[in-house]
């Protein structure tokens, strides 16, 4: 059972780190961008490649896949998604759809429609039980280093938030557009910045979960359900909220599969619609926050 | 990428060919094929083993030439069934052949009913599906066949205990209960059934299920492509340390993905009716040609079906001399015996289904690549599913 | 309401002079191109279904991404009712309707409140669960497999569905056109308007009396009703149904046909349906493998470009008057 939690929580905070970009822009350009799977594709894709074609090591391979991600994030924000932002939520979401239509049949031509696997490196292949019987608790080298890198990522991106200039700012910006613009806040600049790091992030999220999520063109729609659901459970006005999101997402797919598999499914969708019935905002609400 | 240009190139002329008036004495055969979608690698082997086989034996056959018409259908039922309609009534086929998915299948099986025009099933793996219409004729094999097979040689080597881990489709279910029942019978213990939802497969809690039951194995069958997550996962898992083998039906080790799943598949032993190193020298021949004209892309257990679906429908056309329609046709192809690079097989003229030898092999690494490698023959499986 | 508010109404619901042209032109396709029988059929099932998603989206502002929920729920009713009750195809349909009224009323009590993205997702869900329990419940539904065996009896005991599928061209058109009419009938009426009130400002619609939940409610009703009619037509033409009319591609794809043929206008179903299914097969003839891609590219241009102005060829060139 340890296990199973370990698990979970390691798939948890896969999918933070995946959907935690998205939820920050869905709160600060109110821009519902289904297109977010797409950059955690890219960076997938492009460790798969460094690994297999260029023999890079798997580690170099991780901020590769974020700034890869990121600068193709800030590209298509300045050109592509900035004339959206004024738009209605139906043509924002036509528009991230065909994005992503068009990131999949690219991808599919490209690189092939077939699972891609990367080979890890030995030292992160291991295996390590401590305990015994039903409490065993069996920790997967791979799945301990996830934790770690998205504990570390999370703590990051808390601290940014909370003690940097830029997060304020940030935070100003997702909390009054407007007045935010007026106090000198060079809104477009934090939009473009804060596009390209979530993109960057869902980079990373994909490079590391290649081995664990697996990897083909449909990546971005197999996914999106799973992003969104964290971002509409979680809300949009700060970073735990997500993170608490994702945490129980994963843990409820993974305990759900293992303990009724006939149901698993079912659990995590259905418990999604029930919190999102109930409390349409998401679960972790700031008070007076847009 | 000339591959691509070629297959497009090779589909804009099928389809500019079947713009001409259909009037003419060609002999037409109607491919349906998912090229798009999850399952476009099936397409793609199937097609290209077709193609081959044209090439190596001329576009005419009993007098006609033979037009061979590619259409893709995404895996999506309805759409199958629409074009192999319009197959029928507009392009007037000889022959309905493909069908890379049970459900397809199934959905197309009343126009072949209806129109008495053959279907041949070059992939789909359900027992039932020869059932669905007296027209349908299957040159793949059948997941009964396998899974029965495979519960033989477990009970034969050790294996009493054993959970079994399968895709929750059709394939899937027939694959679950015949090694069920056949190990059963043979006095072993099936502790637990565990099936994997198709849309967001991870292995990793199901594997932790089957760690925690601690059986002598796993029987596996996951639908061809997700063969390598379940490897891995399972060495992630420690199954491997913890003394569970992994057996299961040559889907799990599909040589279209083999050789990319690395070190891990190493020593895994499964049941299938095909595999690249069969040791026979018409194999030799047709892996060599395949994979010259397909750039290095190595024939799998679906090409072999593509393949061989070919030869049954020339012959049958050669056998009845083009006349008589489609019973003439169907009547033809009931019973045909041959040599298919698989090794020696017939078409049963009862259920008209495939009778082939089934192979049990283990992976191992020659000259740096992977392969299964055959090291036992059960000969002569019928499918187990209707063979009462 | 004042007179002239009444004859604004009017005005909109008169039938222009090209209307009947189109009615005709379509009962007139089946005879005109029998090889296209079938397209015909397809192409006014999705159109009824694109006409349900207008409804909900175009006329009252719900972003639904999933639709496919009702139109699965009604090819699956439709072919279990032919199987086990009574292959009589016009019970049937009417028995698919029903069913997803039902359907219809206890997902509306989900849609009524939250944002655009709790709506979007919430309708998602729903489709996706009803999708995990057809695959799950497959002593009932046939699973994976689809549901087989399912042969109609003659339409109006006179028709056969034969192998032309010029019955099912027929049966579908007229489906369809008994429908949209009802429907023509009910969004250019006083109930419509406040349909199109509630999309354009609800809180100014709330403060002037307008009952936004109860009409969010009975548009979602009425909409996944036509919606079933729609699978259901589908179920019956083709002979099965399976999991696939659940699937998410088919909620974008008729989300796309709408937004192509342009929403807040009935006939933006049935325009959006036709070019649709013409640029599919056009474009599958040309590359089999990457439609997708063109439809992405299609989707992204236009949007960027301002949808409205597809279906109107004179402001294609000149400035956006967005």
């Amino acid at each position: 059972m340890l296990t199973i939690l370990f698990d979970g929580v390691a798939y948890g905070m896969l999918l933070f780190v995946l959907a935690v970009g998205l939820a920050v822009t869905m709160g600060l350009m109110n821009f519902i961008n289904l297109a977010h799977g797409a950059f955690a594709m890219a960076g997938g894709y492009l460790t798969v490649v460094l690994m297999q074609r260029l023999d890079v090591a798997f580690l170099w391979c991780l901020p590769l896949a974020f700034l890869f991600s990121a600068s193709l994030g800030a590209l298509l924000e300045r050109t592509l998604y900035r004339p959206m932002y004024a738009k209605p939520h139906l043509d924002q979401v036509l528009f991230s759809i065909g994005l992503t239509f068009m990131a999949v049949a690219g991808t599919d031509y490209f690189l092939g429609s077939t699972q891609q696997i990367i080979q890890l490196p030995d030292w992160l292949r291991g295996r390590t039980e401590i305990g015994s019987g039903d409490w065993i608790l069996g920790m997967g080298h791979y799945r301990l280093f996830i934790i770690g890198v998205c504990a570390a990522l999370t703590v990051a991106l808390q601290y940014a938030l909370a003690k940097t200039r830029f997060g304020s700012r940030l935070r100003a910006s997702v909390d009054d557009q407007r007045v935010a613009a007026g106090l000198g806040i060079h809104v477009n600049r934090v939009f473009l910045t804060t596009f390209a790091v979530g993109s960057g992030l869902a980079g990373l999220g994909g490079a590391l979960g290649a081995e664990v999520l697996g990897l083909d063109p449909s990546f971005p729609l197999k996914f999106m359900i799973y992003f969104l659901i964290v971002v509409a459970v979680g809300g949009t006005s700060s970073i735990t909220g997500p993170l608490l999101a994702a945490l129980l997402l994963g843990i409820a797919d993974v305990a759900g599969k293992y303990y009724i598999p006939k149901l698993g499914a079912f659990i995590v969708y259905s418990l999604m619609i029930l919190i999102l019935v109930w409390r349409p905002q998401g679960l972790f609400v700031r008070v007076g926050a847009k | 990428m000339q591959k691509r240009t070629l297959i497009t190139a090779l589909t804009v002329a099928a389809l500019c060919s079947h713009a001409v008036f259909a009037q003419d004495n060609k002999f037409k055969i109607g491919l349906i094929l998912p090229m798009t979608g999850p399952f476009a690698s099936t397409g793609k082997q199937i097609e290209a083993a077709a193609r081959l086989y044209m090439a190596q034996n001329g576009d005419k056959v009993a007098g006609r030439t033979v037009e061979l018409i590619v259409k893709d259908d995404a895996g999506t039922p309805d759409t199958t069934k629409r074009i192999a309609q319009e197959m029928v009534v507009n392009d007037k086929v000889q022959v309905l052949a493909g069908f890379g998915l049970t459900p397809l299948a199934l959905a197309t099986a009343p126009i072949a009913t209806q129109s008495k025009t053959p279907l041949v099933v070059m992939a789909a793996a359900t027992s039932s599906i020869t059932e669905a219409s007296p027209y349908i004729i299957r040159t793949s094999f059948t997941l009964p066949q396998a899974a029965v097979s495979m519960a033989d040689w477990a009970s034969k080597n050790g294996i009493k205990k054993a959970v079994t881990l399968v895709s929750d489709y059709g394939p899937g279910m027939d694959a679950e209960k015949y090694f069920k029942d056949r190990l059963l019978l043979n006095g072993g213990q099936v502790p637990d059934t565990l099936r994997v939802p198709m849309r967001n497969p991870d292995f990793a809690p199901f594997l932790q299920k089957v760690r925690d039951i601690k059986p002598d194995a796993v029987f596996a069958f996951v639908p061809s492509g997700a063969g390598a997550a379940l490897m891995k996962q399972f060495a992630e898992r420690g199954l491997d340390k913890a003394g569970i083998r992994l057996i299961g039906t040559g889907d799990v080790t599909d040589d279209d993905i083999l050789n990319g799943m690395g070190d891990v598949a190493v020593g895994v032993v499964t049941t299938h009716h095909y595999s690249t190193a069969h040791p026979s020298a018409l194999n030799k021949k047709f892996v060599e040609a395949f994979t010259k004209a397909n750039a290095g892309l190595r024939p799998n257990f679906m090409a072999v079906g593509g393949y061989d679906g070919m030869r049954v429908i020339y012959e049958a056309a050669k056998a009845s001399k083009g006349v008589g329609g489609g019973d003439a046709l169907l009547a033809a192809m009931k019973g045909q015996i041959f040599e298919s690079p698989r090794g020696p097989m017939f078409i049963d003229a009862q259920t008209r289904d495939v009778v082939h030898n089934m192979y049990i092999r283990k992976v191992e690494k020659q000259n740096g690549q992977l392969y299964n490698i055959e090291f036992d023959t059960i000969q002569d499986v019928k499918d187990p599913g209707k063979a009462k | 309401m004042s007179g002239r508010a009444l004859d604004a109404l009017r005005g909109l619901s008169r039938i222009r002079p090209w209307e009947p042209v189109l009615w005709l032109l379509a009962f007139a396709a089946p005879a005109a191109l029998p090889s296209h029988a079938l397209m015909i059929n397809e192409i006014a099932v999705f159109a009824l279904f694109a006409i349900s998603l207008d409804l909900i989206l175009g006329f009252t502002g719900i972003v639904s991404l999933g639709h496919a929920a009702f139109f699965g729920m009604g090819a699956y009713a439709a072919a279990l009712f032919a199987k086990w009750v009574l292959p009589d195809p016009l019970s049937g349909l009417l028995f698919a309707m029903a069913v997803c009224s039902v359907l219809g009323a206890v997902c509306s009590l989900s849609i009524l409140r939250g944002t655009d993205l709790t709506r979007l997702m919430v309708t998602l869900g729903v489709a996706l669960i009803l999708l995990e329990l057809a695959n799950q419940m497959s002593w009932l539904t046939g699973g994976a497999d689809g549901l087989q065996g399912v042969v109609m009896a003659p339409l109006l005991g006179r028709f056969e569905f034969g192998l032309s599928g010029m019955t099912a061209a027929y049966y579908s058109l007229c489906v369809t056109f008994t429908l949209f009419i009802v429907l023509r009938r009910l969004v250019y009426s006083p109930f419509g308007a406040t349909l199109m009130a509630v999309r354009d400002n609800r809180l100014r619609a709330m403060a002037i009396g307008i009952p936004v939940s109860a009409r969010l409610a009975s548009v979602y009703i009425i909409a996944a009703v036509i919606a079933g009619a729609a699978g259901a037509l589908l179920a019956q033409t083709t002979g099965f149904a399976s999991l696939d009319v659940f699937d998410f591609h088919r909620s974008a794809d008729v989300m796309l046909l709408l937004v192509i043929g342009g929403t807040g206008w009935l006939y933006g179903g049935i325009v959006g349906a036709v070019v649709f299914k013409i640029m599919h097969a056009l474009l599958s003839a040309v590359t089999p493998q990457y439609w997708t891609f063109w439809i992405g590219l299609f989707l992204v241009v236009l949007v960027m470009t301002g949808r409205e102005r597809l279906i109107r060829p004179w402001t294609w060139w000149g400035r956006s008057r967005l």
